[in-house]
């Protein structure tokens, strides 16, 4: 049986204009057959969420090479869940410290995928999220 | 630059070669790969001869430093009589911060300054504005209001050091600024020099702090290469940037071809609002990346030279000999730099150091070893401006001009990067000029950066620590943290000023720009009144915003 594609939402929160990262994530997951939509730049956390409404998403993947993530991704796992997407995975990614990486865990951000992480890492642990890795 | 018939032996007995020495021992033991690529996609060959430049004409493709077509350098003795401006990019946090890192490059025999703003900052926003939230003093330095600018150079003699300042939409109001500190320390505009970065087709293309549409930016764009021309004849009015447009993926060809094809557009920006070529042209400058492919590095500054003389001397007509010469900045490539054994890094920089030296850069930033983890310490600052002091004082690598010029290959490359940069310059002219090809770029660099991280992925492009000889690290120590407390303590800085400051003046001074930007006046005299009566970074941008209205991003992906 033909399986639905899951659906990502990859956002850059704030006004962080580096979207290399985000770009070719998004690329490699829409190649990996996920449905990809990509917001581009300076989102506030309110427009992520509501981009995640409107389009379904099971997964929001987040961006951010500035330093703003501590502020601002606990922000969109919060607005999600104020809608009641408890469902919904949140992944970070960027340049984001080790010692950074427990609090965005305990706020709610599921995993962090730091530089040199390769884009297949991030496929398989989306799958295996949604259906065991099968 | 050799005769045909020795060229036409030299060709036999390279076949004799391939034939009887090389292809036995490549039977023997094959290549460690099927074939050898620069990112640009050019192949590499096993050796060069002078077969490969066998049409390159001495006079006309190379010629003498500091004479046109400027191949081999802008100066006719290069480092010799001075080596390039050591400037390491730096901001972080509050102007008391900053103030104290710049102090801290000085005393350790830095040359030059340059500044790094926070995002709001570069995006036009106050500290107080909600949009900023979150960015306060991350990047760079948050920058209010002309207050927070007397601290920035507080103890900074601004006659004598030279200011490089990243800035771009709101450039107008940040020069303003400086040259507004500058005259309360007593040095007059005409004696101070730097830079602002004041590209902002490179924003749409690849960084991303645009405010407004392109029309309205490139008219501020063009007052202040009016207003500079007559006020701040030092000043390098703009630095047309292939920096950012390589970290975000691009090949080298693509590199100095969308950089170009970008200075094109503000060249012809200038004349059609009237300017005269030959006084603006001189003071535009440029800034590149240097990366990993050494060879194909150096000869990218070299075919970006010559490229940027024709454009100039034959499509622009510039008569004089300073408009025809690229000057430009060169930044080691943040992209290359891994979270993974982090002090492999330094190695990286040193070889894009010398990249840049070998190339005719006219000033460098080398990069601290721990920027993939974080901003960079002082201690890993320190270790970068060394990186470069070596490359310039202990290898006598500076020592002569050019020293790659001749070389079979290196001529090769630059001859086939030229060769490459004015086809995609063809194509951009063939749509528009750059205003008009920004998503044409964004999609060819975008291809670049997925092509090369899945290189990095299947093994084919090999990076030390990631995808090969990686091992078990302990999590890097005395990282630099911002205060988060910060953000607060700036926006109280700014409340301060507001308060204190005569509003009435600030309004009547953002009326003014109002008018400005309305008619067609320069931008830049309202602009200066503005700042000195303290109207805030935040407040001028939203006059323009009102007036000029907001870019939109197209979602290329």
């Amino acid at each position: 049986m033909e399986k639905k594609p899951i659906r990502v939402v990859v956002a850059k929160p704030g006004l962080d204009g580096h979207d290399r990262g985000a770009k070719v994530v998004a690329q490699a997951l829409r190649d990996a057959g996920m449905e990809v939509i990509y917001t581009g730049l300076r989102q506030t956390p309110a427009q992520i969420v509501e981009v995640a409404i409107q389009e379904d998403a099971q997964v929001v993947a987040l961006s951010s090479l500035s330093g703003a993530h501590m502020a601002l991704f606990p922000q969109v796992v919060k607005g999600l869940q104020a809608e009641g997407l408890n469902d919904v995975l949140v992944l970070g990614g960027g340049v984001i410290p080790d010692d950074d990486i427990p609090g965005l865990k305990e706020a709610g951000v599921a995993e962090i995928f730091t530089p040199g992480t390769d884009t297949r890492d991030i496929v398989k642990y989306i799958e295996a999220h949604f259906n065991g890795g099968k | 630059m050799f005769d045909s018939e020795k060229i036409a032996q030299i060709g036999e007995a390279k076949a004799k070669w391939q034939e009887n020495t090389l292809a036995k021992v490549v039977k023997k033991n094959p290549e460690r790969q099927p074939e050898f690529k620069t990112d640009s996609g050019i192949t590499m060959n096993t050796l060069y001869t002078p077969e490969d430049v066998a049409d390159l004409d001495y006079a006309n493709d190379l010629g003498f430093p500091g004479e046109y077509p400027f191949t081999r350098g802008v100066q006719p003795n290069m480092y010799r009589g001075r080596h390039w401006t050591m400037r390491q990019y730096a901001g972080f946090g509050t102007a008391e911060q900053t103030n104290e890192r710049f102090r801290y490059l000085l005393d350790q025999g830095q040359t030059g300054l340059s500044c790094a703003f926070d995002l709001p900052t570069q995006i036009g926003y106050d500290s107080d504005d909600d949009l900023s939230q979150g960015e306060i003093g991350k990047v760079g330095v948050a920058i209010d209001t002309m207050a927070d600018m007397e601290i920035l150079f507080n103890s900074i003699p601004l006659d004598k050091v030279s200011t490089s300042m990243t800035i771009n939409a709101p450039a107008a109001v940040l020069l303003a600024m400086y040259i507004a500190v500058a005259e309360k320390q007593g040095v007059s505009s005409d004696k101070i020099s730097g830079t602002i970065q004041n590209d902002i087709l490179k924003e749409y293309i690849a960084r991303g702090t645009y405010i407004f549409p392109p029309a309205p930016s490139m008219r501020l764009i063009t007052d202040i290469f009016a207003y500079c021309a007559e006020k701040v004849p030092n000043w390098n009015t703009i630095s047309i940037s292939g920096y950012h447009i390589r970290e975000a993926g691009s090949s080298a060809a693509q590199e100095i071809a969308f950089t170009l094809a970008d200075g094109v557009a503000y060249v012809q920006a200038a004349i059609n609002a009237g300017l005269d070529v030959d006084k603006f042209a001189p003071r535009l400058s440029f800034f590149f990346n240097s990366h990993m492919n050494f060879f194909e590095e150096i000869a990218k500054f070299r075919a970006a030279r010559r490229i940027w003389a024709k454009i100039m001397k034959e499509r622009f007509g510039a008569k004089n000999p300073r408009s025809w010469a690229l000057r430009f900045h060169t930044q080691t490539a943040g992209s290359t730099l891994t979270a993974q054994q982090p002090n492999v890094n330094i190695m990286r920089v040193a070889f894009q150091a010398l990249a840049a030296a070998l190339g005719g850069t006219q000033s460098l930033h080398t990069n601290s070893k721990d920027e993939a983890l974080a901003l960079p310490n002082e201690e890993s600052v320190l270790i970068a401006l060394r990186t470069q002091q070596v490359v310039g004082y202990e290898i006598n690598a500076a020592d002569v001009v050019d020293p790659l010029g001749g070389s079979y290959y290196v001529e090769s490359l630059t001859n086939q990067l030229e060769a490459k940069a004015m086809e995609y310059i063809q194509k951009i002219d063939d749509l528009g000029g750059a205003p008009n090809a920004i998503e044409y770029m964004q999609r060819e660099i975008q291809a670049s950066a997925y092509r090369y991280q899945k290189s990095v992925e299947n093994g084919e492009t090999i990076v030390i620590g990631v995808n090969k000889f990686q091992m078990k690290e302990e999590p890097p120590k005395g990282l630099l943290k911002v205060d988060p407390a910060l953000g607060e303590s700036q926006k109280a800085k700014l409340k301060n000023v507001k308060e204190s400051r005569d509003n009435a003046a600030v309004e009547a001074a953002l009326a003014r720009v109002k008018a400005a930007a309305e008619g067609n006046e320069n931008l830049m005299p309202p602009i200066i009144e503005a700042v000195k009566v303290y109207a805030s970074l935040g407040e001028i941008c939203g006059v323009l915003r009102n007036v000029f209205g907001e870019y939109r991003q197209q979602i290329i992906f």
